[in-house]
């Protein structure tokens, strides 16, 4: 099977040793990976702001980068919700709107074949014990494109429950949005911020040493949000706690 | 009315309202879950509740003229009406036709939506409201901020202040001492209630539900308050959204059940009061429904934005907004509030004012509205869908007629970062020069961010930039030959 890494713009930009992680961890789980250079954004911020539009051409980028793959693997539930959910709604109303099936058949390319990271080690690689080892105390909060749009349910839960040495605290009101959500952040500050406080409150006072995402844009803003509270609580990304093995914490 | 961000950056920032409004969807959000989980075909049912109303929508105009048989068969009275100008022209006119100035109301988002209570103050009636919370909100001068719970903003201690102080320019005053102990102040609602439900002639209604094959309404509630305006005047007057018609009286069964569970979170609400037309010596001897479009045909008219049609305002929505949890009801300027206000509103009234264009974007995306909507209303579609008519405008339905609206003001420098990093996004050798860029100059990048990007690190640390991106790391680890992928195996 030919598996590409989706390494998306936020963690090519900001958070290059996510990706990083999860090159580690997939070639220590046996899988060659391939980064084909012709990636970029899958264009949620374009399309979740309303440019419809000029979300089509990444849409099209993203089909071509990836066609000689099988799987196409992405440490982001968000832009894997983001192609999953969208990139059908993208093709069929542009058919709708009388310019072809193009995008249409781009998108039913690209579906079947994004898999969020999570999903991708409990559904096609079949495992759950991926051989880690984090010596720390951990909460996770559930990031809302892979809890609703993508449905990962226990999957990374279950995966870090098997990881050696890490100490799974609950979070309370863990499937509450953190206040991220894109240009959301911006274009609604004071309740972004609130929402971000309250997640942040929640997090410090769960004891936890770091608080472990699926997603590195949901990190970015409990990070910064932790960072300003003046807490000391870590935001981690799961591949690099999957990544970590003992002598080789990431 | 400021837009969204605005009415919101004030709420958040008051304490008490944040309180009130986190202690009650808090509360309601997780007996509601409990409700739903008692129930195994729970998903059937909201697959069956999406189905029906989406046959509906699709025949609307065969069902309302199979009801407007059925009412006038049974003795009622139908009226069309356009818009809210028409609405409340018509209600005030049959109200004047009795030789009536007052009239006792039902709790009723319809006549919220189309400011009837104002209408019928200016023509010199005074409508009074009988549902306990919307009577708290009339009392203390205010706004409803909740659906289901219009004085959710108000605690205990608030609403003891407004019977005390409000009550006797109503009607009777407040007993003596009044406490802020609920059983004291349900009864001292009842006392002044019970005076107006026993004096007045002329009731006005809403409706949760209208049944085409036998012209039959449906009130659901909790007080037994709506039973009282529903049967003891002369004349009924029920004003009603053209969405909320189901085809037959079977269907009511699926309703039923997902209503007050998402709704109360109980099992059955305790009074549901059907009418149809009128019946000799019971109940009202006239009976006038008056039939509300305001926006609505327009709504079918969008496929994407139609299914908002559906909703049964249970407000389940917005007990589990974390918007409108720190946002509160008032900032959405409008009658529907939370998720669903988000949707509906824009779709209502256009997109072309400065607060409806802001509502669409009055959500993070978390989709926790889609998850518990009884009736399957994909919300953040719907929100999306939206965003888009603001910023690019497009084909819409204005009073039935098919138009081009243009983009609403001020989205001209978004419009063109957006053009930018897209051409940035689809150039992938630009993207790497940027972020180059970016690395090289970290050590000079501001902790404040200026322009819109201050809204950002004003409240949260900016991530670093780091030395090297995934592509570049990439390349200097892999070489160019590893950029095309390699064949592989596990």
């Amino acid at each position: 099977m030919r598996v590409a890494l989706f390494i998306t713009c936020v963690n090519d930009t900001l958070y290059p040793q996510t990706g990083q992680a999860v090159v580690t961890l997939l070639e220590r789980l046996g899988v060659e990976v391939g980064f084909p250079e012709g990636q970029s954004c899958c264009g949620q911020p374009q399309f979740n702001t309303g440019y419809r539009h000029e979300t089509e051409p990444l849409v099209r980028r993203y089909a071509a980068a990836f066609r000689d793959y099988d799987y196409v693997v992405a440490p982001s539930g968000s832009c894997a919700a983001m192609v999953r959910d969208n990139y059908p709604r993208i093709g069929a109303k542009a058919a709708a709107e009388g310019r072809g099936q193009e995008l249409a058949d781009a998108a039913a390319e690209a579906v079947p074949k994004t898999y969020e990271l999570t999903e991708f080690l409990t559904d096609v690689l079949k495992v759950t014990d991926v051989g880690a080892y984090y010596p720390h105390t951990v909460t996770y909060h559930p990031t809302c494109h892979g809890l609703r749009m993508l449905g990962l349910g226990d999957r990374p839960r279950s995966l870090l429950a098997a990881v050696k040495g890490l100490n799974l605290v609950e979070l309370p009101g863990a499937d509450e949005c953190c206040g991220f959500g894109g240009t959301f952040a911006v274009k609604n500050a004071a309740v972004s911020a609130a929402m971000g406080a309250d997640k942040a409150r929640n997090i410090t006072a769960t004891g936890a040493e770091a608080v472990c995402t699926v997603d590195n844009s949901c990190q970015m803003h409990i990070g910064g949000t932790l960072a300003r509270q003046g807490s000391t609580v870590r935001p981690v990304h799961i591949a690099e706690i999957l990544a970590s093995t003992e002598g080789n914490v990431w | 009315m400021p837009a969204f961000p605005a009415a919101a950056d004030a709420s958040t920032r008051n304490t008490q309202l944040r309180a009130n409004l986190r202690h009650a969807t808090h509360t309601i959000r997780a007996k509601r879950a409990t409700a739903v989980a008692e129930l195994d075909d729970w998903s059937s049912l909201r697959a069956a509740g999406a189905a029906i109303k989406d046959r509906t929508l699709r025949h609307l105009d065969q069902y309302l003229e199979q009801l407007e048989r059925a009412v006038t068969a049974a003795g009622g009275h139908v009226h069309w009406a356009a818009d809210a100008d028409e609405a409340n022209r018509i209600v005030t006119e049959l109200v004047r036709a009795t030789g009536e100035r007052e009239v006792v109301k039902v709790k009723s988002m319809a006549t919220q939506e189309i400011g009837l209570n104002g209408a019928l103050a200016t023509a010199g009636i005074t409508a009074y409201e009988t549902d306990l919370a919307e009577l708290i909100v009339q009392l203390g001068d205010d706004l409803p901020s909740h659906i289901l719970v219009p004085a959710i903003h108000r605690n205990r201690g608030e609403i003891r202040d407004i019977f005390a102080e409000r009550m006797a320019e109503w009607g009777r005053p407040a007993p003596e001492g009044l406490t802020d102990a609920p059983a004291d102040l349900a009864e001292a609602a009842r006392l002044h209630l019970r005076e107006k439900f026993l004096n007045a002639k002329v009731g006005i209604s809403g409706a949760n539900f209208m049944v085409a094959e036998t012209g039959t309404l449906v009130v659901v509630e909790s007080e037994g308050n709506g039973r009282m305006c529903l049967t003891l005047p002369e004349t009924l007057i029920s004003v009603v959204g053209i969405e909320k018609i189901v085809p037959s009286f079977q269907d009511l069964e699926v309703f039923l059940q997902l209503l007050p569970r998402s709704s109360t979170a109980e099992r059955m609400n305790p009074y549901t009061s059907t009418w149809t037309g009128t019946t000799d010596a019971d109940g009202p001897r006239t009976f006038h429904l008056v039939l509300l479009d305001n926006g609505r045909t327009d709504t079918l008219a969008d496929t994407v934005g139609r299914q908002a049609l559906r909703c049964i305002r249970c407000s389940a929505c917005l007990n589990v907004c974390p918007v409108y949890e720190r946002a509160g009801g008032h900032a959405y300027g409008s009658a529907y509030p939370g998720p669903i206000g988000a949707i509906l509103t824009p779709q209502l009234r256009g997109v072309q004012s400065e607060l409806d264009a802001s509502l669409p974007y009055a959500s993070s995306l978390c989709g926790a509205c889609y998850e518990v909507c009884p009736v399957a209303i994909d919300i953040p579609e719907i929100l999306v869908h939206l965003r888009e008519r603001v910023v690019e405008g497009g084909p819409v339905s204005v009073r039935g007629t098919r138009t081009v609206i243009k983009p609403a003001k001020g989205h001209a420098a978004e419009r063109a970062a957006m053009r930018a990093a897209r051409w940035a996004l689809d150039h992938p050798r630009v993207l790497r020069t940027g972020q180059r860029l970016a690395s090289r100059t970290r050590r000079f990048h501001p902790r404040r961010l200026p322009g819109p990007g201050r809204a950002w690190s004003d409240t949260r640390e900016l991530p670093k930039v780091p030395e090297e991106s995934f592509r570049d790391w990439w390349r200097r680890t892999r070489g160019e030959s590893g950029t095309e992928g390699r064949k592989t195996t596990t």
